[in-house]
């Protein structure tokens, strides 16, 4: 064998590893996905979604959860979203380039990577403690909220980044302040990046658990909230206290609230990827 | 107060014969610095009304960078730094009550790369009078349809003002810049290499373009062409590591310079 035969050989072993690679991740998916649809599937119908929960399986439904999140995933994204975008406009538009923003940039990436258990402690003593919000869907939103505001910050700053500077410099030129420049043509340019990244940042957050569990969210709660002050439940806790229980029927009341939270990911990661597209296509 | 203000200024779009560039510019004893680099060492200089400038000399020669002094660009660059006067009509446009977003309207720029905003080609033109406050529609359509007419676009586009300025080939894209620069009614234009990304087409368009514009308009052109030099301008100063090394006549540059330097840049014997 010479040397071009060897380096084909290497090519096409690395092609097939490649291959084996992409498939492992999607076929445990897939075989995940089916194990839980054949359990779940034929538990979901209208009923399910409205009923309360119920110490009978058959009888039990997920309406108080599902509120609940809905409940988060609004509140966090008023939150989270307004500040987090402010933060990444500033960083990457005003903030001299110093030690000081250096020493922000680093902190902001490292905080994206702290586990989410411990956004929960901070929550439970400064939220619900100190403030005295309690185990309130508010207390829960800003828990949240802190957990995806790096991640917000990080993908606004990237999408503004990918903004030519010669569209500033075309701005400038024609007398825009820097403020207009921002708003009339950086955000605009950069809306679909930075709203791929709220978006994924808030299916971040809608499937998160354990912070929400930790700041006590995981009592039982009869009753969707009905305003910020309520106490609450989300899916992922409803899931986790439904697998958690001996009975068989709970196993598939269960699986059927992970197809529904699926469902939700699923539909904002679409939404994401679909602006990501547009916005994509306006810069060709 | 403000309706009669716009009327005037509306009959002022219908008839503006008279030119509104009398302003020359004085440059004393300018130098810039990058950090430690000294990019422009100490240049003093006098720029005509109504005429065509053309800065010339090899790249890195500073003459982009002097260009970008006259309308406050390189105040976003890290590490810039700035000795020196530059007076626009008498008054120093580097003191500290100076307005930059006032100064740009009156000097306009044209950039190397087209760089059109992602947006119709009509939004494109009337931006530079919204961020003004300007909301009086006719008074922006009828601006919009001169600065397009001046800069020769307005037969090509005026059927589609509303689709994306991204859609135009780049030496349209360019004249919509020019355009666009043109709607803010500037006294002075700034051109940093306006043709080096254009065909050859494009490129004569643009040169028609700047040859009509100079009745009205002082217009400071960097070049890397030295026929383009010869062509459209009327004073040419040639640069050489960040010294005006020779500033006159573009004839005179061009057939008897004085400076061997110079003779040797244009002859193509170096840079």
């Amino acid at each position: 064998m010479n040397s071009i035969q060897k380096n084909r050989l290497k090519d096409q072993l690395f092609k097939i590893w490649g291959i084996v690679c992409t498939l492992i991740g999607l076929v445990l998916l897939i075989i995940f996905i089916g194990d839980i649809f054949i359990d779940g599937i034929s538990r979901i119908d209208w009923e399910f979604i409205t009923d309360l929960p119920s110490r009978k399986a058959e009888k039990s439904g997920i309406y108080t959860a599902l509120m609940g999140s809905i409940w988060i995933l609004i509140l966090t994204t008023i939150i989270s979203f307004p500040i987090g975008v402010a933060a990444g406009v500033y960083l990457e538009e005003y903030s001299k380039k110093n030690r000081l923003s250096a020493l922000l940039e680093i902190n902001i990436s490292n905080l994206a990577g702290v586990p989410s258990i411990i956004y929960g402690l901070l929550g439970l003593e400064l939220f619900a403690r100190i403030m005295n919000l309690g185990a309130s869907v508010l207390t829960g939103s800003l828990t949240l909220s802190l957990l995806i505001l790096p991640i917000i910050i990080v993908a606004t700053r990237e999408a503004i980044k990918s903004v030519p500077n010669s569209i500033r410099d075309a701005s400038f030129a024609l007398g825009a302040s820097k403020w207009q420049t921002i708003w009339h043509q950086i955000l605009p340019a950069s809306g679909g990046g930075i709203l791929t990244g709220v978006i994924l940042a808030l299916s971040r957050a809608v499937g998160e658990t354990a912070p929400l569990i930790v700041i006590g969210a995981l009592a039982y709660v009869p009753f969707a909230p009905s305003t910020p002050m309520d106490e609450f439940s989300v899916l992922p806790i409803q899931i986790f206290n439904w697998i958690s229980r001996p009975q068989h029927g709970f196993i598939e009341n269960a699986a059927a609230a992970i197809i529904i939270l699926l469902l939700i990911t699923f539909v904002m990661n679409g939404i994401a990827v679909y602006f990501r597209n547009r916005w994509q296509k306006k810069w060709k | 107060m403000e309706k009669i203000k716009e009327k005037k200024e509306v009959k002022n779009i219908v008839d503006n014969n008279q030119s509104k560039s009398l302003q020359k510019i004085d440059i004393k004893n300018v130098k810039v610095w990058y950090d430690d680099f000294n990019a422009i060492k100490g240049i003093d200089m006098n720029i005509k009304p109504n005429s065509v400038t053309a800065f010339i000399g090899p790249s890195g020669c500073g003459k982009s960078t002097f260009l970008r002094l006259f309308n406050r660009m390189n105040d976003y660059v890290d590490g810039f730094k700035m000795e020196g006067k530059i007076k626009i009509d008498g008054k120093n446009i580097y003191k500290k009550k100076v307005n930059v977003e006032e100064l740009r309207k009156e000097i306009g720029m044209v950039f190397q790369k087209p760089n059109p905003f992602p947006k119709s080609i009509f939004e494109n033109v009337a931006y530079g009078l919204k961020i003004q406050g300007i909301k009086d529609k006719k008074f922006i359509e009828a601006r919009v349809e001169k600065a397009l007419k001046q800069a020769d676009l307005w037969d090509e586009v005026k059927d589609n003002l509303k689709k994306s300025a991204l859609a135009l080939s780049g030496g349209q894209q360019q004249r919509l810049c020019i355009a666009r620069t043109l709607a803010v009614e500037p006294s002075i234009i700034l051109m940093d290499e306006p043709t080096s990304a254009l065909d050859p087409i494009s490129t004569a368009k643009i040169e028609d373009l700047i040859f009509e514009l100079k009745e009205k308009y002082t217009i400071i052109i960097v070049t890397h062409n030295m026929q383009q030099a010869s062509r459209i301008s009327d004073y040419t100063a040639f640069f050489y590591l960040g010294e005006l090394i020779e500033y006159n006549k573009t004839k005179t540059i061009f057939t008897n310079p004085e400076k061997k330097q110079t003779e040797n840049y244009i002859t193509g014997r170096f840079g």
